[in-house]
């Protein structure tokens, strides 16, 4: 197993970050004071640089420090949270992900121009040269708040063994400002008793720096738990009385106050140790999330797969067997294995939550180009869907959303016309209900105009003038392709992914969509998705030597071919079914088995929806739980199975695909009426 | 001529020649010939399995089996080479090979008559097809190489595989 590439690695952690700040800084929008949330964001921007500039994106490490230090004079209460700030850094953020993207392209102009602005959100005012903006008020803040500390710290016996420098907390102590630095080394024992790797000695600092007292404790926060630390804060302006523990070596301490010139250097805002909470959460969640590439959990459940085919030969030959203990450690492996094809289904499901996140942002974005108020409120993102299944529902799902936001909700002004509140409201929610999840984007808009709908759908003759149709016949309408409202269409509404392509990629996870609108009160949008994508129920049939899995949510129903039913369809390829003539397809011929048929031959009715076709097939064997396995891309041109399964003796079973075979059927049936 | 060298350079370094000029290869018979694959890519060699026809593929990936718990083609090169499916023998296996198949890694099954050995090949005892006088198409041959008064054929499996019906 090779390492992975660590820019890789870093450009993952990096996209989550960006998340989090974008999650922080979005909750900021609406509480500009919130403490919590100023921390978090602060600590994200820190995390970014320090890794940026440790896997070499040195671009993005400047860029990021500049929003760092922004955040930061937020976070000491130096400047007032703004929305012009939050709105500047999710700008500035963007540009961050570019930097991550390309790191070499030149990014110069618009970073500048990003700033540029950021600059003048932190100021509030007139935007003064860089230098000289950020100079003034640094020296200000020095000339006022010139401290000395005097430090007394050592450190446990151990602590080197633990990769602890003393040496890197003197420098970073220097960096703070002025440092005067005694070692006492009073407790270093005689030689032959002492032990070269633990640590004797203490240290004594007077420092005189800008920066707060929590800088000094930023410093030591890694070992702050094991050390002894006293910090005294000395009069800047009273002479230094130097520490009474090493008086051997000790020189006389120079005047520590100094004019304003050499803190100025020191002024400018400094990467800082990582803050204390930040360090203690991650590492807590470290503890409890591994991270796993989604091809290794594919390779388990492939694992599982065989295994669990193993087991099923075992019991046959346990079965036959007439020793007991054989037949109790077949029992036994096969509830382990039961189990652990559970457990491994499982580990694919992840929360919704992560899907819904990615919409806060969409939805800030809308209101701003839109001019509406909309508050976003999701529900059940703990609810656990496949991962697949959440990949490929994220764009319908911005679909559907812009189109709830776009068609849906009403301006401000229309809405206090309607008597409604201002601000519009889209819920998006997940719940689990038997094997399907539930996901719904409700809005409290003006609702689908029904009469514009079958206007539309008449004039594209996709239905004819005055038919009668049901009320949820008519509103699926606008899923149908080129269903356009192209009176309506905006910048929001044009990303190339239709609500045509949102039936779709539902119908291809084998799910389905229920629409329900009031008019004047809001629409809502449900899609139905089965839980896992790995496992379905299916139909085993035979046919010639072959046996086939026909997806068992498609049956409608299994009848007998009489004889002269059979006899007669040799020129039409129908059967009556209730009144109604069901085109059907023999798969034996269609499959070429050269085989002679049965003599009771079966037929399976399938159908999508209003579609029906039969199969012929020679035997129903009975169903089947279905592991679905892909097919490689040398039969990517066989569109007549969606996939493959292993059956239990080991042997291989391919899964008819329902709708290319129904559409088969129907274009039979269409050519059959043709010729007359 | 300077042309057709270029040619054969590039493809020849499409393969994995050692600094040596050497490859190391798994040789196997088909209907007479001798094949050879670059060993690299050579999974594992199995019996014979039960095999699955996939009505509607293209002949020379008639089928599919499980290998492992994943269903892989097996693939006859025997008909993109326009020799007839021989029966099964006792010699007969599959060669499971890693290749990769419009920019992902696919496992392959290869039938195979009779397996021979794992073996060096030598860069200068190495030609290109001819361009005539071949009965087979020579853009699905690596090369030929003279061995012991006979020639190995390396299949251009890539060449094989990408092969469309509407081509």
């Amino acid at each position: 197993m090779s390492m992975p590439d660590p820019v890789a690695v870093f450009r993952i952690e990096a996209a989550e970050l960006l998340e989090q700040i974008e999650t922080g800084l979005l909750d900021l929008t609406h509480r500009l004071n919130d403490k919590d949330q100023i921390d978090a964001v602060f600590r994200g921007l820190h995390t970014l640089k320090g890794s940026g500039a440790m896997f070499g994106f040195d671009a993005l490490a400047a860029f990021t420090h500049h929003c760092e230090t922004a955040f930061d004079r937020v976070r000491k209460g130096e400047k007032p949270a703004t929305s012009e700030l939050v709105a500047a850094v999710l700008a500035a953020q963007d540009h961050m992900r570019a930097l991550i993207e390309n790191p070499t392209d030149d990014h110069g102009e618009i970073g500048e121009r990003l700033l540029a602005q950021l600059r003048l959100a932190v100021e509030g005012d007139a935007p003064a040269p860089v230098a000289a903006s950020a100079a003034p008020v640094e020296t200000a803040a020095v000339a006022d708040d010139l401290h000395t500390f005097r430090i007394r710290f050592s450190l446990p016996l151990n602590s080197m063994v633990n990769g602890t420098n003393p040496l890197g907390l003197l420098d970073e102590l220097r960096d703070l400002g002025e440092c005067h630095v005694v070692a006492d080394t009073s407790a270093i024992p005689s030689l032959d008793v002492l032990v070269p790797t633990e640590l004797y000695v203490s240290w004594d600092v007077t420092l005189t720096t800008d920066q707060p007292r929590s800088a000094i404790d930023d410093v030591f926060i890694f070992v702050l738990d094991d050390m002894t630390l006293n910090v005294e804060t000395i009069a800047a302006e009273a002479p230094v009385v130097k520490a009474v523990a090493a008086p051997a070596v000790v020189a006389v301490p120079e005047p520590v106050v100094q004019p304003v010139p050499a803190p100025v250097a020191a002024a400018a805002p400094r990467p800082q140790p990582v803050p204390e909470p930040a360090g203690e959460k991650q590492q807590a969640k470290a503890a409890e999330n591994v991270r796993v590439p989604a091809e290794r959990l594919d390779e388990l459940m492939d694992r599982v797969g065989e295994l669990v085919i193993a087991q099923s030969r075992l019991r046959q030959l346990a079965s036959t067997s007439m020793d007991i203990q054989l037949r109790s450690v077949s029992e036994e492996i096969e509830r382990l294995s039961g189990e652990l094809r559970d457990t491994m289904m499982v580990l694919r499901m992840v929360p919704v939550g992560s899907l819904f996140g990615r919409f806060r942002r969409l939805v800030h974005d809308l209101a701003r180009e839109t001019g509406k108020i909309i508050e976003l409120e999701t529900e059940g993102e703990t609810t656990e869907v496949d991962k697949t299944v959440i990949e490929r529902l994220a764009d319908p799902l911005v679909h559907l959303v812009r189109n709830s936001i776009d068609h849906g909700l009403e301006t401000p002004e229309e809405r206090r016309a309607a008597g409604k509140e201002e601000a519009g409201k889209v819920l998006l929610s997940a719940r689990q209900a038997g094997g399907e999840v539930i996901i719904t984007i409700k809005d409290d808009g003006r609702g689908i105009n029904r009469e514009r709908v079958r206007a539309k759908a008449e004039s594209s003759g996709l239905m004819q003038p005055g038919q009668q149709i049901s009320d949820q016949d008519l509103l699926q309408m606008i899923f149908q392709p080129g269903f356009s409202t192209a009176a309506q269409v905006t910048n929001l509404s044009g990303r190339g992914v239709g609500m045509d392509v949102v039936k779709k990629t539902v119908e291809a996870l084998r799910g389905a969509i229920d629409i329900t609108s009031k008019p004047g009160q809001g629409s809502e949008v449900a899609l139905r998705i089965p839980l896992t994508l790995a496992i379905i129920d299916g139909l085993l049939v035979r046919v010639g030597e072959g046996r086939y899995v026909i997806p068992l949510s498609a049956v409608e129903e299994c009848l007998e071919l009489s004889l002269e039913e059979d006899l007669r369809s040799r020129g039409r390829s129908f059967i009556s079914l209730r009144d109604s003539l069901v085109p059907f397809l023999r798969l034996r011929d269609l499959f070429r088995t050269g085989t002679k048929p049965d003599t009771h031959q079966k037929v399976v009715v399938i159908s999508t929806g209003t579609e029906r076709v039969g199969m012929v097939v020679d035997q129903i064997i009975g169903d089947h739980q279905t592991v679905i396995k892909s097919m490689s891309k040398l039969h990517h041109d066989v569109a007549t199975f969606s996939g493959a399964t292993i059956l239990g003796d080991g042997s291989v079973a391919l899964i008819l695909d329902v709708a290319h075979l129904v559409a088969a059927g129907q274009q039979q049936e269409a050519h059959l009426r043709a010729a007359g | 001529m300077s042309d057709r060298l270029q040619t054969n350079i590039r493809q020849l370094a499409d393969m994995h020649w050692n600094d040596n000029g050497e490859l190391e290869v798994l040789t196997f018979d088909l209907h007479g010939e001798t094949f050879a694959i670059e060993a690299i890519m050579v999974q594992e060699i199995l019996d014979l399995l039960p095999e699955t026809a996939v009505p509607g593929a293209m002949a020379f990936v008639g089928s599919v089996i499980n290998f492992r718990g994943k269903v892989i083609p097996l693939a006859d090169i025997r008909l993109a080479f326009g020799m007839e499916a021989g029966a099964s023998t006792i010699d007969s296996r599959i060669v499971v090979i890693e290749i990769e198949l419009q920019g992902e890694l696919t496992l392959v099954g290869i039938r195979t008559d009779k397996v021979n050995e794992v073996t060096t090949l030598s860069r200068d005892m190495s030609e290109p097809p001819p361009s005539v006088g071949m009965k087979w198409r020579p853009d699905y041959i690596n090369c030929l190489v003279k061995r012991g008064g006979q020639f190995i054929i390396l299949p251009n499996l890539e060449a094989i595989f990408s092969f469309r019906k509407e081509a």
